[in-house]
């Protein structure tokens, strides 16, 4: 996984609370392989008509924000499915960051595993942003994961970030190598859990 | 004296196998439901050349893309087809025991777990989708992962989880007839919102919950993924024992009677702490629907489409005209003045035997005013549903009779609502695009689907109810 440490960007707003994974991946491309390019249909149906035509309002489309790295966004970005590849879909465009002022859960916690950084930043904050991003395309945002700030015209604002996700991500650390070296604790605890617990394992069928 | 603790804690300490200084913990996993969209996670496996640490643990079921209507066997789309054969070849690999099209078991995961007697009180259960959160009914820590979390779990039988915060939604007194479980899931929803319970492990508790079926549980603790939670939980009692006694998967006695003695200890202790605590008041909830593109957009039947420009807030005024504009209405337009063009009974979340039968009680004698399909939540429910002669009602009312599968709710199976259509539909959510591209979801119970069909447009169920036997 690659490691996160400091990003310097085009930043796009995408104003709007509870953006689901069904709007950033819909689910007719959830049977694509990764190497089919998901980053081509990122937010497909926000982004373009029926027709395939690029719609002009949406935020992405716009030429200061084509090539944005970091996105702002609502309230509780990425509620809704499990799907791990509405956060291919936005690595794969090329976005390594999401400022928000909360993340659904499985969102947040797929993004750690793949190396996108989503930062919380409190609902002033998120909102500053992309009131300035709207008034200035141009500016460029800079996240520093180590400092947990994020700097946006000369103002620099602190974002959250549980210190264990922090770690994941500055180091680029994997969970099942972390995992194997417990190999021995989670054995003892099979042994030791299967006397506790007898009926936990299914029973043959009848 | 021991600490009192809640459910949540209880089932979260038997699991962990070693907490880290910056607080991650390491949890055994008891049950691995995996489907068709697992595909990334076998692909994880395969490309470090590693073997499924606990087949026996993990149970693979066809749900996601399987047809619904029509031929089951030879599914016209290469795509989906592929699909389901990924599953059928991962499941043969790594000695998974899979229930796939052709089994008698096979239905939606969610649906067959409980009744297979895979899912059982005190487990913790994990699965690539986010309507984990059902097992919970059953007073099981379950909840939706992704797919490097699912590679994880398939090589290791364990997972990294924070602890989540511990909410306690109570439900006391009694809800009038014509309520039904998805109601009380809306009217938490509308009241905490979308992301109000973000970061928790809820348990619901109180006298409207007691009461309620498991079937009823199973739909409320489905729904807590639509509030933000990271799952649901009802403590386990003596209708959860009876339900789960005697299924095939189920411990057999003397197993069973050592089970009930442990599951009986599974309730949160008097005085426990919750990091929040709701209320609400069972006789004041009433038939709801959705009319926007969130499931927090949730209001009683008897209500108007909301103004925006009533709305102080001027983000969330936005995000209410987004959601009118989508969803085609004006603001003050009566709900139930709100014409449907389809109605679609299934899913995860109400699709099973007693849904069917509520649905059945409206449908029963009268004829549906637009099309709509019924698909059973499992090969199950869809025996037992044609043993009862429900299917000749839904078929008589003028609804398609299908196949057991996640069907419309998603619609990757093929089966999609067509765009601008507006669906009245017993899913979980109505997001845009959910049910296909430019579709218009409202979501409700089973029998208030069954009235918007018979009606043509959203409606109370209750009158239709009058002088029927529920």
């Amino acid at each position: 996984m690659e490691k996160f440490t400091r990003l310097s960007a085009a930043a796009c707003p995408v104003d709007a609370a509870n953006l689901n994974t069904d709007q950033i991946l819909p689910a007719r491309y959830l049977k694509w392989p990764r190497s089919a390019g998901l980053g081509k249909v990122l937010f497909q149906d926000l982004r373009f008509d029926p027709d395939g035509r690029e719609r002009a309002d949406f935020p992405l489309n716009r030429p200061a924000w084509r090539d944005a790295k970091i996105v702002v966004g609502g309230r509780n970005f990425g509620c809704g499915s499990s799907r791990e590849a509405a956060v291919y879909a936005l690595y794969d465009y090329g976005i390594r960051c999401v400022i928000a002022p909360s993340f659904g859960d499985i969102f947040f916690g797929n993004s750690i595993q793949n190396g996108l950084l989503p930062a919380i930043a409190d609902d002033e904050v998120a909102a500053e942003l992309i009131a300035t991003l709207k008034d200035t395309p141009d500016l460029p945002v800079t996240v520093d994961l180590e400092q947990q700030t994020i700097l946006c015209g000369n103002r620099r604002y602190p974002f959250k970030i549980d210190p264990s996700c922090r770690l994941r991500l500055l180091n680029g650390w994997d969970d099942i190598a972390m995992t194997g070296s417990f190999r021995d604790k989670i054995a003892a605890f099979k042994k030791e859990d299967a006397s506790r617990r007898p009926w936990v394992r299914p029973a043959p069928a009848s | 004296m021991a600490q009192k603790q809640t459910l949540f804690d209880k089932l979260w300490s038997a699991h962990e196998i070693v907490r880290r200084e910056d607080g991650e913990s390491l949890l055994w996993v008891d049950r691995h439901y995996v489907h068709e969209g697992s595909f990334h996670a076998f692909g994880k496996v395969a490309e470090r050349r590693a073997a499924v640490a606990e087949p026996d643990l993990t149970f693979a079921v066809a749900d996601h893309y399987v047809p619904t209507r029509g031929s089951r066997r030879n599914i016209a789309n290469p795509e989906i087809a592929r699909m389901v054969r990924q599953l059928e070849d991962n499941a043969a690999t790594h000695g998974i025991r899979l229930f796939g099209l052709d089994d008698p078991r096979q239905g939606i995961v969610h649906v067959v777990g409980p009744e297979q007697g895979l899912t059982l009180p005190g487990l913790l259960i994990v699965c690539g989708d986010s309507h984990t959160s059902t097992h919970g009914a059953l007073g099981a820590y379950a909840f939706g992962i992704g797919a490097s979390e699912v590679a994880h779990v398939l090589m290791t039988q364990t997972i990294w989880q924070r602890k989540p915060k511990r909410m306690r939604i109570t439900i006391d007194g009694q809800v009038t007839p014509g309520v039904a479980a998805k109601d009380i899931a809306l009217a938490i929803i509308a009241k905490i919102t979308a992301d109000g319970a973000t970061g928790h492990a809820i348990e619901y508790a109180g006298s409207a919950i007691s009461a309620l079926s498991i079937e009823g549980r199973l739909t409320l603790c489905n729904m807590s993924i639509e509030a933000g939670a990271r799952c649901g939980m009802i403590a386990p009692d003596a209708k959860t024992f009876e339900y789960i006694g005697g299924r095939p998967f189920a411990p057999k006695d003397p197993a069973f009677a050592q089970a009930v003695e442990a599951w009986s200890e599974l309730m949160s202790d008097d005085g426990a702490e919750f990091d929040r605590e709701v209320q609400l008041d069972g006789t004041e909830i009433v038939p709801i629907v959705t009319w926007g593109t969130s499931p927090q957009h949730a209001l009683p039947v008897a209500a108007a489409v909301p103004d925006p420009d009533k709305e102080p807030d001027p983000a969330c005024a936005n995000d209410l005209r987004d959601a009118l504009n989508y969803m085609g209405l004006r603001a003050g337009t009566k709900l139930t003045d709100i014409a449907i063009d389809r109605v679609f009974i299934g899913s995860c979340t109400n699709a099973r035997i007693e849904d069917l039968r509520a649905a059945a009680v409206v449908l029963a004698g009268r004829v549906s005013k637009v099309p709509g399909l019924v698909s059973p939540g499992s090969s199950a429910v869809k025996r037992q549903a044609e043993q009862e002669g429900l299917d000749r009602i839904f078929r008589e009312a003028g609804l398609e009779w299908g196949e057991s599968g996640c069907s419309m709710c998603v619609g990757i199976n093929g089966d999609i609502v067509a765009p601008g259509e507006r669906c009245a539909s017993t899913t979980n959510r109505n997001f845009r695009g959910r049910q296909g591209p430019g579709a218009r979801t409202h979501l409700m119970s089973p029998a208030m689907v069954a009235a918007a069909a018979v009606s043509g447009h959203l409606a109370d169920v209750r009158p239709l109810l009058a002088g029927r036997k529920p």
